[in-house]
């Protein structure tokens, strides 16, 4: 089975335009607020009508421009677990998971009583949807998607309703049901743990235009582009050009990075995730030269503000100095020089990117940092993601 | 005193009703599935109007339409025998005119209240549009849809002047009980007018009592 989607939609100050495909496995799309990725459900769903494509599900066209074809959601078969669930207030939780089932009185009851086992919901056939909590509304309504056996799953940010203590058990259970489903799946998020536990295949998508599209885990690893980077969480992102073959320059940070890859002629900025970095050991005058040589991509640890979370430190490192030292060593015309000088003013004050995040473990930094801060810390050449607009 | 008006009163009350609400809750469906906007805020001012106008120039275009020699009026005349204005079924007509509007309104307002998603879920569920409208939207939106009906009632069994225009005031045909108190009270009959009203006060109470408690139940 698979998924053909290619469709494009114009609307007041908004063009959506996806191409994608899938095959069996569950894919994700992934996407800020406003990205265009619910509508993109909302297309195959057949809820709305694009301007022109193709939709494709399992050999069945759902829709072609060209062709004039347009099904209607009825003959879709295409599963859609909304946002808030739209479970039928007016509808007990047997009767909303009866509704979209075919067949005589027993069937119905035979189903029913099957998804009410699989999805634990005993006990709760006569409730009514206001009477269940989150997690209970969400079982309802997979229940409810699944007796109806569509050939396709869509789920619209599914965990967005719920609170957080509840989430991570649920996303187990989603991952399981999406593990025996035998039809095509498609998760919509901006959650990035979402999409990286539950999905095999992923698309990025942003302002309705398809960012990048491959293995969910490999994006993860490897998101070229900015906006990849930052809808995958990387907290540190900078301008960067490139100096030298292996060589960048951090332009917001005011510092020289080596990394492990041929450096792109294209590159425009570079991204570090929190995690990445780690302290350099302190280290006494003597061996300090012997210590600079030998460490690469080093970063003065100045802090600006501390965080603690539960398992974690959240430290924010203030690169603002760096800057003006970088102005300086980087000497060439005295023209350039002064125009980097105003860029530097200028970047201080409109630029929020001059703080680097850094995140540790605590029992990390407490076993590696007993006697406080480090004065650098340092990120590994292979670390660092080079990115293009 | 003569009994006759409150008969007539609540028999135009009860078929007025029957129709506006019927009327009402289709037209207000067919509205909020019209996709193109303008001819929705057109549409919709056309349908509000007899109620911001004045009742009795809703009843003198109801007298333009349906008078004898006029185009309507003398098409039902010469192809069903009826003639309208003057007759009984007048105040119905003067009655679901000026309380179409409320119905439709609540209506229509009601139906946008009920979320989207419930209507798609229903069509993603394979239910058909007929089935969506009577087991989703029309239960959700039942709550509203009652109280716009409470309300069209108590206009209708209250219309006087559209009513007067189209009507008249014919003892024993299309004189109503706001009608009869308005006649009694012109004739200096105070007392017969104190019975009218009291009757007419008891009556609109009892209605809004029992609408209010079938509400209650419903939920």
């Amino acid at each position: 089975m698979s998924l053909k989607v290619h469709i494009h939609k114009k609307l007041k100050g908004f063009e959506l335009k996806v191409d994608f495909e899938t095959d069996g496995k569950p894919m994700g799309i992934l996407g800020s607020s406003g990205s265009g990725k619910s509508m993109t459900l909302k297309c195959i769903a057949g809820i709305i009508t694009p301007d022109e494509g193709y939709i494709e599900l399992g050999g069945k066209v759902l829709f072609d421009s060209k062709n004039k074809i347009n099904l209607k959601p009825q003959e879709r078969k295409v599963g859609y677990l909304f946002q808030n669930y739209a479970l039928f207030p007016n509808m007990t939780v047997e009767e909303n998971i009866a509704i979209g089932i075919i067949g005589s009185k027993s069937e119905k009851a035979q189903v029913v009583t099957r998804m009410l086992h699989n999805f634990k919901l005993q006990g709760l056939e006569k409730r009514y949807p206001s009477q269940l909590s989150g997690g209970q509304q969400q079982r309802v309504a997979l229940a409810r998607i699944l007796a109806y056996e569509p050939d396709a799953l869509l789920l619209d940010e599914p965990f967005s309703a719920l609170d957080a203590y509840l989430k991570e058990e649920l996303q187990i259970q989603l991952h399981d049901l999406l593990d025996s489903y035998k039809g095509e799946s498609l998760l919509v998020t901006h959650s990035r743990n979402e999409v990286y536990e539950l999905t095999k295949d992923l698309v990025v998508m942003d302002h309705g235009k398809l960012l990048m599209a491959g293995d969910t885990k490999k994006i993860f690893l490897a998101p070229s582009k900015m906006q990849v980077a930052r809808l995958t969480g990387c907290k540190n992102i900078s301008k960067a050009k490139k100096i030298a073959d292996n060589q960048v320059e951090a332009l917001d940070w005011g510092m020289i990075f080596t990394v492990k890859d041929q450096v792109s002629d294209d590159i425009t900025g570079i991204g570090i995730r929190a995690h990445d970095f780690k302290p350099c050991a302190k280290t006494n005058v003597e061996n300090s030269l012997y210590q600079e040589e030998k460490t690469q991509n080093k970063v003065p640890c100045k802090v600006k503000n501390i965080t603690e979370s539960p398992f974690e430190w959240v430290i924010i490192i203030d690169t603002k100095g760096n800057n003006q030292e970088s102005v300086i060593s980087n000497q060439s015309t005295m023209a350039e020089n002064k125009n980097s000088f105003i860029d530097v003013q200028n970047s201080d004050i409109t630029n929020q990117n001059t703080s680097i995040w850094w995140k540790i473990s605590k029992n990390q930094l407490n076993s590696q940092l007993s006697d406080g801060m480090p004065d650098f810390i340092t990120v590994a050449p292979e670390d660092i993601l080079l990115l293009e607009d | 005193m003569d009994y006759s008006p409150i008969l007539i009163s609540m028999k135009t009350a009860s078929i007025s009703i029957l129709i506006t609400f019927f009327l009402g809750v289709a037209v207000a469906k067919l509205v909020h599935g019209m996709k193109h906007e303008k001819i929705k805020v057109v549409l919709d001012g056309i349908l509000t109007l007899p109620m911001v106008l004045p009742p009795t120039v809703a009843g003198f275009f109801l007298l333009y339409l349906f008078g004898v020699r006029r185009p309507i009026g003398e098409f039902l005349v010469y192809f069903f025998g009826i003639k309208i204005a003057f007759s009984w079924w007048a105040t119905v007509l003067a009655a679901v005119t000026i309380s179409f509007p409320l119905m439709y309104r609540s209506a229509r307002g009601a139906f946008e209240q009920v979320d989207m998603n419930l209507i798609y879920a229903g069509r993603t569920l394979g239910m058909s549009e007929g089935t969506i409208f009577r087991k989703v939207l029309m239960p959700n939106a039942m709550p509203g849809i009652l109280s716009g009906a409470i309300l069209s009632f108590a206009r209708g069994l209250g219309e006087f002047g559209a009513t007067t225009m189209i009507a008249g005031n014919i003892a024993g045909k299309t004189r109503t009980l706001p009608l009869a108190v308005y006649s009694a009270v012109a004739a200096g009959d105070m007392d017969t007018a104190y019975h009218y009203v009291l009757i007419l006060v008891f009556i609109s109470f009892a209605v809004v009592i029992l609408m209010n408690v079938a509400a209650l139940r419903k939920r």
